[in-house]
């Protein structure tokens, strides 16, 4: 499923967040959203899973104006994991993970059971189906977060950077089988390489625009990283993937 | 799971006939049984017994009805609102709505306001002023987000000082000795004043709140996540919790209008029946009202058989079994909450 965002602008007591953005995930592809803090990125992504309603322009799946759709249409092809995952009350991975059918229709305990059961095993949490998600390790809370977004059932899936907090073998483990689902995604990263190493595509926001955009070893030059994250940046290849990949330091004082 | 339900049902079947059962009048099990029978049924009863049927079916059945309905609709509500506020330690009565309500009531106990409406004066001021204090509420919680968490939290908090200063002025303002202290009575929750009367108009109400609740639980589940999270599972947050702001004052502002403000049970008995069945508010709002109502039925019969013929409060029993009850329960270990 394809996901058109155009001209998305989102206006906060004055304040434009967002000013005009157009993006497009084709369908299948792995999409980046990278910028400096408060560049906008979580305001564009909560406007695509429906937590916020633009000021201006459309989020379209396939077409279809996301907002003018009833808000568990949407959750039936969209799933998201937004960045909060702070539960006041200690839920079971099992429960978590059944939340995903909560938009269904027409299901049964049985078949919401066996969904969930195949999302868990697909993110390799089933053994901890009846441990409480709050006493659980960061990497094992995102994967329970991924199994639920993947009992939705969902042809597309937005993260809100997914990796934040965890270690760098749960960071590549979280982006791999996102990766590994072959389902449409759109995901805000804060790690240049990697997203530079998993993405097909990257848009580069700055104070609510896109700056830059295309496939991350054309999108991630020196000039660019410099004026938009202030950084002084060396590209090198990966020696095994041959991916790019960026070593940092600040810029020179002027 | 559905074993549990059906053994608190039958639990309070049990409690309601105790309750009936054990008073002040020392009638016998026989008889009580007899003439609770009779009374379903239609049967008839002899001429010296309708002094006994009169004390079981006009003055501790329907107060132990009532018990049981204010009780399940405390359990219920004080679901309702943890999930709605995202707080472990909210109550039904912090929203402000308690509070409201002693006025009203206190307005008819000590000052002899709207003395033209009789009998019905004391639970339809309590009622109004709930509903008045509810709208003060949400209209100074509201704000461009919708109703957060914090802001209601808060809202309602600081309004209850409100409430509260003015019942306190009026109760010191009050010549008459024995007026304070039905206030009191009333500020901390009793069944005392039951009639039938109040019986249909709760027990509606409470019902239609659960089966609401008990229909939304998924929903619930996901607003316990987050506002975001309950978003993209297609929950609107904003919406979902004005409507249990609805459902909430209309519960709470009945059973308050009819018992007073009965501390405890909407607190605790949440968190007891998480700790027993787990977090999943389908499971917690199939058990938690009936708990609710067993818990009052027994705080209740204790309340007039202690002290007897005075009674005590019966926050002050709810306060007494219920505190130990759940402090045992929590050292068990096991329960988490709020990030553990």
């Amino acid at each position: 499923m394809r996901l058109d965002i155009e001209g998305v602008t989102v206006e906060v007591a004055g304040a434009r967040l967002v000013d005009d953005i157009q993006l497009t995930v084709g369908s299948g592809a792995f999409v980046g959203l990278v910028g400096p803090n408060g560049s906008g990125k979580s305001t564009l992504l909560r406007c695509v899973y429906r937590a916020l309603r633009p000021s201006g322009g459309v989020v379209r799946l396939d077409g279809d104006d996301v907002h003018a759709m009833a808000p568990q249409a949407t959750a039936r092809v969209l799933a998201a994991l937004p960045q909060e995952s702070s539960a006041e009350f200690d839920f079971t991975v099992a429960e978590v993970v059944a939340m995903g059918r909560l938009p269904h229709r027409d299901r049964t305990a049985a078949s919401d059971r066996e969904i969930c059961t195949a999302a868990m095993d697909r993110t390799g949490v089933a053994h901890l189906a009846d441990r409480g998600f709050l006493a659980l390790s960061g990497g094992e809370k995102q994967r329970v977060l991924i199994a639920r977004a993947l009992a939705q059932q969902p042809r597309v899936l937005v993260l809100d950077e997914p990796t934040n907090h965890l270690d760098i073998a749960h960071q590549l483990d979280v982006l791999s089988l996102v990766r590994g689902s072959g389902l449409t995604v759109l995901a805000a990263l804060h790690d240049l390489n990697l997203a530079a190493a998993h993405c097909d595509v990257l848009y580069v926001i700055a104070e609510g625009r896109v700056v830059a955009s295309g496939p991350p070893h054309d999108v991630l030059q020196p000039a660019l990283l410099a004026d938009v994250f202030g950084v002084r940046a060396h590209p090198v290849r990966h020696p095994e993937t041959g991916a790019t990949q960026l070593l940092f330091d600040l810029l020179p004082a002027k | 799971m559905p074993s549990l339900v059906l053994g608190l049902g039958i639990l309070l079947l049990v409690s309601l006939v105790c309750g009936v059962g054990l008073g002040a009048a020392g009638i016998g099990w026989g008889d009580v049984l007899r003439l609770l029978w009779a009374g379903v049924t239609g049967g008839t009863i002899d001429a010296r017994d309708v002094a006994a049927y009169a004390i079981v079916w006009e003055i501790r059945l329907p107060r132990v009805v009532l018990g049981a309905v204010v009780g399940a609709g405390l359990a219920a509500v004080g679901v309702a609102v943890q999930a709605m506020v995202r707080n472990a330690l909210a109550d039904p009565f912090v929203l402000g709505i308690s509070s409201g309500a002693a006025v009203g009531a206190n307005a008819v106990i000590l000052l002899g306001a709207f003395a033209g409406l009789g009998v019905w004066a004391l639970s339809l001021s309590a009622f109004g002023s709930a509903l008045a204090a509810t709208a003060l509420v949400y209209a100074v919680a509201r704000s461009a987000h919708g109703l957060t968490p914090l802001r209601l939290i808060l809202t309602g908090t600081a309004l209850a000082y409100g409430f509260e200063a003015v019942t306190t002025v009026m109760v010191f303002g009050a010549a008459r000795g024995e007026a304070a202290r039905s206030a009191m009575m009333w500020l901390l929750g009793s069944l005392g004043g039951g009639t039938w009367a109040q019986v249909p108009l709760a027990a509606v109400t409470v019902a239609a709140g659960w089966v609401w609740l008990r229909w939304r639980a998924e929903a619930l589940n996901a607003l316990a996540m987050g506002d975001e999270t309950s978003a993209a599972l297609g929950v609107q947050p904003a919406r979902l919790r004005r409507e249990l702001f609805v459902v909430t004052a209309a519960v709470t502002g009945t059973v308050v209008a009819v018992s007073g403000a009965i501390g405890f049970v909407g607190l605790m008995v949440p968190h007891v029946v998480r700790m027993l069945v787990g977090a999943d508010h389908r499971r917690v709002l199939a058990v938690a009202p009936l708990a609710g109502a067993v818990l009052l039925v027994w705080a209740d019969l204790l309340s007039r058989l202690l002290l007897a013929p005075a009674e005590l409060p019966v926050g002050v029993i709810t306060a007494v079994v219920g505190v130990p009850a759940f402090l045992l329960l929590m050292r068990r270990g096991g329960y988490a909450f709020g990030g553990r």
